[in-house]
């Protein structure tokens, strides 16, 4: 039988916007809304879209002992960052490796003076509390009474001026605690689709109340997971059991840029994270195969699951796409699968479509220009 | 007068061939379409190939043929302007068929019934 599915504080105001709502992650969400995913992604990078993401995970770690040097030691036996070095009011990106180096799932981490908040996956929330349970120093408190929501675009700052002035204030990455009429909302400025803006976390009670003020405001428009799959593929992100999982490492990833040189070979926290060695050697030497971008000719898109080969006919596959779809704002389909490192951006590779293999093109990533505030 | 498959095609009787093309319902459904890529022409096609990919933002879906026959004739005119099949459905067609059975048409369903099957 199937497992009930869960419904975020939102469900209803969902289904007034006339939402479609599919299961994802043990949670029923908006995939798209009337507007419909093209255009909900590019309103997004034209005006400001609202992203209902109360399915994923917030976790309090709070030291024992008082002394917040000691839940950021513990939080880097798990995680290969700088957790001490980062500034309370910041936040920083993140991933949980395995003792094979691979990756478990990847999170945000705030310092807020005397704990950390995190923000995890919801399909690993349950998985990623039980592993930060095994930290001997910290308690561990899921946060169960707030969703989170997204407010991302161009107009994301003025608009959420308009209910917290303090907002327009942020830099890219900061995270702080400011009051709304009354109730505490947890902000940082941040997101996932490459897009200036923020994730602001709610008290359930006033959860829907929230969302509705910030639609009201006529540049706002309802997003769902569709147009926030597309964004983000555009704006080079991984998302977790596509782009990386278990069995990809932190380099393959390209998520090498959130293990600073504290925690590598020759720093002064090296290692202490589960699969270092594997993890530090292989950004030592350089990963032989690493996650890049692909822009297919035509108008085809290439999705999860093709293979990528060296030439137009024969040979052995190099590789799959991890996520590929079609980019409303590059115009054009757009992937990205992990493949050799070596080859330069440019070199022409072929996609198996359909039994035809149609060329694309190694690309940087990401494929559209980030507008973050820093 | 229209009639209309279970996978939501439109059929549209044109002398002795039957244009075929998706409903508003099936367009829907589909989201933004970005690609299409159609059968040759000339191409002789059993009922319930696959002969269509029509690709939206979020997924590939296939259309089929609704009937056993040849293709004579394919709207190119949507490979640069796969929107179409969103903003006017019953005008963008995707291929005309003529049919082995020259009454194949009449088995399918008429507007009254395709409502009630899409509630």
């Amino acid at each position: 039988m199937a497992e009930e599915l869960r419904r975020t504080g939102l469900y209803d105001l969902h289904i007034e916007q006339g939402a479609r709502m599919v299961p994802f992650a043990g949670w029923e969400m908006p995939v798209q809304y009337p507007m419909g995913v093209m255009g909900e992604h590019l309103h997004t990078r034209a005006k400001a879209g609202l992203f209902d993401v109360s399915h994923m995970g917030q976790v309090l770690v709070t030291p024992k002992n008082g002394n917040p040097e000691t839940a950021a030691l513990a939080l880097e036996t798990l995680i290969p960052a700088d957790v001490l070095g980062l500034p309370q009011g910041r936040q920083r990106y993140g991933v949980f490796t395995n003792d094979q180096g691979g990756i478990l799932d990847d999170l945000m981490f705030a310092n807020r003076g005397d704990h950390f908040l995190l923000v995890v996956n919801a399909a690993c929330a349950d998985q990623d509390i039980a592993h930060l349970q095994t930290l001997e120093a910290v308690n561990v408190t899921p946060v169960t009474d707030r969703g989170l929501l997204a407010l991302q675009g161009p107009l994301a700052a003025e608009i959420l001026a308009t209910l917290i002035p303090a907002a327009a204030e942020m830099r890219f990455m900061d995270s702080q605690i400011d009051d709304w009429d009354g109730t505490e909302l947890w902000l940082s400025r941040s997101g996932y689709t490459g897009e200036d803006g923020y994730e602001i976390s709610i008290p359930n009670a006033r959860l829907t109340e929230f969302a509705q003020a910030l639609l009201a405001h006529p540049d706002v428009a309802p997003i769902g997971l569709g147009a926030r799959d597309s964004l983000r593929l555009e704006a080079g992100m991984p998302l977790y059991g596509h782009d990386m999982d278990t069995g990809v490492t932190p380099a393959q990833a390209a998520l090498g840029w959130s293990i600073p040189k504290s925690r590598r070979i020759g720093g002064a926290r090296v290692g202490g994270f589960p699969g270092s060695d594997t993890v530090l050697t292989e950004l030592t030497n350089g990963a032989a195969k690493t996650r890049r971008g692909l822009r297919p000719e035509g108008r085809a898109p290439i999705r999860e699951g093709v293979e990528i080969f060296e030439g137009e006919t024969g040979g052995a596959a190099l590789g799959k796409v991890c996520s590929g779809s079609f980019g409303p704002s590059v115009g054009g389909p757009v992937a990205m699968a992990i493949l050799d490192a070596s080859l330069p951006d440019g070199t022409t590779l072929w996609a198996e479509l359909r039994g035809k293999r149609i060329p694309v093109t190694l690309a940087a990533l990401p494929f559209i220009t980030p507008s973050y505030k820093r | 007068m229209l009639k209309y498959t279970e996978d939501h095609e439109w059929l549209r009787a044109e002398g002795d061939e039957i244009v075929v093309g998706i409903t508003a319902h099936a367009s829907e459904q589909l989201g933004d379409v970005v690609f299409i890529e159609l059968p040759e022409e000339g191409r002789e096609v059993e009922a319930g190939e696959e002969i269509v990919v029509i690709e939206s933002v979020k997924a590939a879906s296939d259309i089929t043929a609704p009937v056993a026959g040849v293709i004579t004739a394919v709207n190119s005119a949507l490979a640069d302007s796969p929107t179409d099949v969103n903003s006017d459905p019953l005008a963008a067609w995707f291929f005309k068929i003529k049919p082995a059975d020259a009454a194949a048409i009449d088995s399918f369903m008429d507007e009254a019934a395709y409502n009630d099957l899409i509630g």
